[in-house]
């Protein structure tokens, strides 16, 4: 009953969504605030019932409902409980619902938060949600129904959810990651919503940022969690493959980050709209371009657990639609005449230009290296695919060149500024990352040539934004005056700036410092690793709740002192099979050490082992997870919540260009 | 002429959803070798459990298929049954036994059974790279002439026999028996 109480509750939905992209749509255009004002209305009442929807079906999963199809194909009894509650979203049906119920949590967020917005505006911004809504219900509802039913033959125990998807980490990494997906489509609304106005200003990316900038700080979150749930376990130590799985959402992050950067351009100085605008289309078509690419099942990847041509078509067209249409409605609409405010060359709005072109084109890069194997193949030219090198030999050089930038940004000047104020601001914080750059990586053997590059660049841009930052905190009467005068928004840009600088060391120091050894091991046997002694004491067999495992016993010493002791574990679940290496791991923030099981060699004993000395590994994802908070904390700027008065008059602007 | 330079986007999305279109309709899970109509690359190996040393000569004579596995891979685990009731019926199979340590897959020979004809030991995966092996299992057809007719990826069960590897099997052993 309560399954079909769910499918019920998502037909609903679907039928509220329908309504919230068509009437209030025809209001906007008709000027009949009656059908206009429903819009806030529908998208609640789409918003629960979906809710609905995914409640009755977690609910089957809690209970062990083994009728209901999907249930009995990725759940079992002997599953702990909180992972029968993420296997709602290890598999594609339920996945797909999770995604369409945070996009109407996102619709609803709109519909509650946004009461300063003209209605006009609101109710296109809600249209356009409600139809990619339809969209997702539909394709949930039509190709992939979650509330399937194995009657009358209901299997008595089901088989297993995936067991690299039975983790902590992956508990919360597909809702962040959608999270951030599902949150460019507000950007992607809003700048419809601005197209079909007529009219692209500086309210239209007032409203839009907050929304951009939360969106892309739950996609840094959710891509960070994806690469540490790589690291410990997938096995091997690697904490991005440029699967196109993960391409798949960092293509979005990336576009997004040009977006943020290019909307606090257009709200600040009214230029570069239409490009603007094209980033937020392309943001949410990278996010559905994704889903296309993990659900249709065109590329091979290690993530893609349901794929289907079938489905993969449905989401093409959907795909066609929703990018064919916007971009056919920007062709139309965009202003298309050169603005007339003006620029030189040396200013801010230059710099910013910077990190649009440079994200654009690590965008496209990271875009044709997941499609090229796919573009080859359909021209007949074979199965080919580009690796890491490809990936590795484009960004790297892409990233360095975008630092120099990242260190003048903040504290140039709109409009107009001069290099020799550059030179003058920023010469103490050239010569001292020039410092930090050559004497910092000593502090590590051998000295390394390409760390000391990285150091130098977030010495850089680090330097360059205290210069700012202490530039901005004296100019005020004194310290705490100055201090409160720094706006959320400011506050976000230096907390996210030092989380990228953060984020480079950490992917340069683990990359060039790394020391890994495979070798084999009996109980008895011990190694020296980067100064670090690991002895393997024995090899137990364990029982857990769906496992069972051999688990290796580790003890580390560094100087003669035990530092840690690691059970790294072979675990092989009893419903499907599965073998999985579950590594250990000594977390620190210089360093990680790692020990993973590999497979036993011979009858006496031993096995394949991994380990791995990684140093500042963590720094990658407090960077992320630094970038993320910065993202966040804009939105507590009070710019965002500005009094109803200068909406009305926008929204006077926006009636008279509609 | 402004208006016109608009439409790129679109333009470019157009020619992009053209390939995924395409995409659609390939399995990118079939992996053809490089090797596809060239001749199984030449080897001098030691055979699995015995003292000689085997060479490409040994392999080729006959249609028959050469079969990538290791004690260390689970898939190959599942296959085994297949592979052995392939043999029973008189399908002849060649093992490559890939990056393996030798008692450890003499010893699954005797557990499991052995549908090989006789077994070569690439202990460091020498023939498996000028292959380009993927990873195991992986099973290439070859005909009499020891030319690589086809290559699948992953694990050969009924399904898989009986729709893609038996038709063009039965092709090339008419043929043969032509000849």
């Amino acid at each position: 009953m309560i399954p079909e109480l769910g499918h019920f509750a998502l037909i609903l939905a679907l039928c509220l969504a329908l309504l919230l992209a068509a009437v209030p749509l025809w209001g906007a255009w008709r000027r009949n605030v009656a059908a206009m004002e429903l819009a806030p209305g529908l998208a609640i009442g789409m918003t629960v019932f979906t809710a609905v929807a995914f409640a009755c079906l977690t609910h089957s999963f809690l209970v062990d409902d083994f009728s209901v199809a999907l249930v009995a194909n990725h759940s079992n009894t002997l599953m702990p409980q909180v992972y029968k509650f993420s296997a709602v979203w290890g598999n594609h049906e339920g996945s797909l619902l999770l995604w369409a119920l945070i996009l109407c949590l996102w619709t609803s967020a709109v519909a509650i938060f946004s009461p300063q917005l003209p209605l006009l505006v609101l109710s296109r911004v809600l249209s356009v949600m409600g139809g990619v809504a339809v969209g997702f219900m539909s394709f949930s509802l039509f190709t992939s129904n979650p509330f399937a039913r194995l009657l009358p033959s209901t299997p008595v125990e089901g088989s297993d959810l995936n067991p690299l998807l039975q983790d902590p980490g992956l508990v919360i990494h597909p809702p962040l990651l959608y999270m951030g997906y599902v949150g460019f489509s507000v950007a992607f609304a809003f700048a419809i919503a601005a197209l079909m106005g007529g009219r692209l200003d500086a309210a239209w990316a007032r409203w839009s940022r907050p929304w951009t900038n939360v969106a892309w700080a739950f996609l840094s979150l959710g891509i960070m969690l994806g690469s540490w749930w790589a690291y410990y376990e997938l096995g091997w130590g690697g904490w991005w493959f440029w699967d196109p799985v993960e391409n798949a959402s960092f293509m979005p992050w990336l576009a997004g980050t040009a977006l943020i950067h290019s909307l606090a351009v257009t709200e600040k100085r009214g230029l570069f709209k239409s490009w603007t605008v094209l980033l937020a289309i392309f943001a949410f078509s990278l996010s559905l371009l994704g889903t296309f690419l993990v659900r249709s099942g065109v590329l091979t990847s290690v993530h893609a657990f349901a794929t289907d041509p079938e489905r993969g078509l449905f989401i093409l067209v959907f795909l066609a639609i929703v990018v064919g249409g916007s971009l056919t409605l920007y062709a139309l609409r965009a202003p298309s005449v050169g603005s007339r405010i003006t620029f030189h060359w040396v200013s801010r709005e230059t710099l910013l230009l910077t990190n649009n072109v440079v994200f654009l084109v690590a965008t496209l890069t990271v875009l044709f290296g997941t499609l090229f194997p796919l573009i080859m193949d359909a021209l007949g030219q074979g199965k080919v695919s580009v690796g890491p090198p490809y990936f590795n030999a484009v960004f790297v050089p892409l990233m360095a060149l975008l630092v120099p930038f990242m260190g003048i940004g903040p504290l140039s000047r709109w409009k107009r500024d001069a290099t020799s104020r550059w030179r003058r601001e920023l010469l103490p914080a050239l010569l001292a990352s020039i410092v930090a750059g050559v004497t910092l990586p000593l502090l590590a053997q051998p000295y390394n040539i390409w760390v000391a590059l990285a150091v130098l660049l977030c010495g850089w841009l680090v330097f360059g934004l205290a210069k700012d930052f202490l530039f901005r905190v004296r100019s005020g009467a004194g310290i705490i005056a100055g201090l409160k005068r720094l706006t959320p928004s400011y506050w976000g840009m230096v907390i996210a700036h030092l989380g990228f600088a953060a984020a480079i060391i950490g992917v340069v120091a683990t990359s060039q410092y790394s020391v890994e050894h495979d070798l084999k091991m009996a109980p008895g046997d011990s190694e020296e690793v980067a100064g670090y002694n690991f002895r393997l004491l024995d090899i137990k067999g364990q029982q857990g709740p769906n496992f069972v495992a051999d688990e290796a016993h580790f003890e580390v010493f560094q100087d003669g002192r035990l530092i840690a002791t690691l059970k790294p574990q072979k675990r092989r679940y009893l419903a499907s099979g599965q073998v999985m290496t579950e590594a250990a791991i000594d977390p620190g923030l210089f360093r990680d050490l790692f020990v993973a099981m590999g497979e036993p060699i011979g009858n006496d004993g031993a096995w394949a082992i991994r380990l791995h000395y990684k140093p500042m590994v963590r720094w990658m994802w407090l960077g992320a997870i630094l970038m993320a908070l910065g993202g966040f904390a804009t939105v507590a700027d009070k710019r965002y919540r500005r009094e109803r008065r200068t909406a009305e008059v926008a929204a006077g602007g926006a009636v008279a260009g509609g | 002429m402004d208006r016109l330079k608009l439409f790129l986007p679109l333009v470019i999305f157009a020619v992009l959803a053209l390939f995924l279109f395409r995409g659609l309709s390939l399995d990118p899970k079939e992996l053809p070798s490089a090797l596809i109509d060239k001749p199984l690359p030449a080897f001098d190996l030691a055979a699995l459990g015995g003292e000689g040393v085997l060479s490409r000569d040994d392999v080729i004579g006959e249609v028959s298929l050469l079969n990538v596995w290791a004690t260390w891979c689970v898939a190959c685990r599942v296959e085994h049954p297949y592979l052995q009731t392939l043999a029973d019926l008189g399908v002849p199979i060649v093992g490559l036994n890939y990056k393996d340590d030798d008692a450890e897959a003499l010893r699954w020979l005797r557990d499991l059974g052995n549908p090989y004809r006789f077994n070569i030991a690439d202990r460091e995966g020498s023939l498996g790279l000028d292959l380009g092996v993927y990873g195991a299992p992986e099973t290439y057809l070859l005909d009499e002439n020891g030319l690589i007719r086809f290559r699948h990826v992953g694990v050969v069960d009924e399904k898989v026999w009986e729709n893609t590897l038996q038709p063009l099997y039965d092709e090339l052993k008419r043929r043969e028996a032509t000849r």
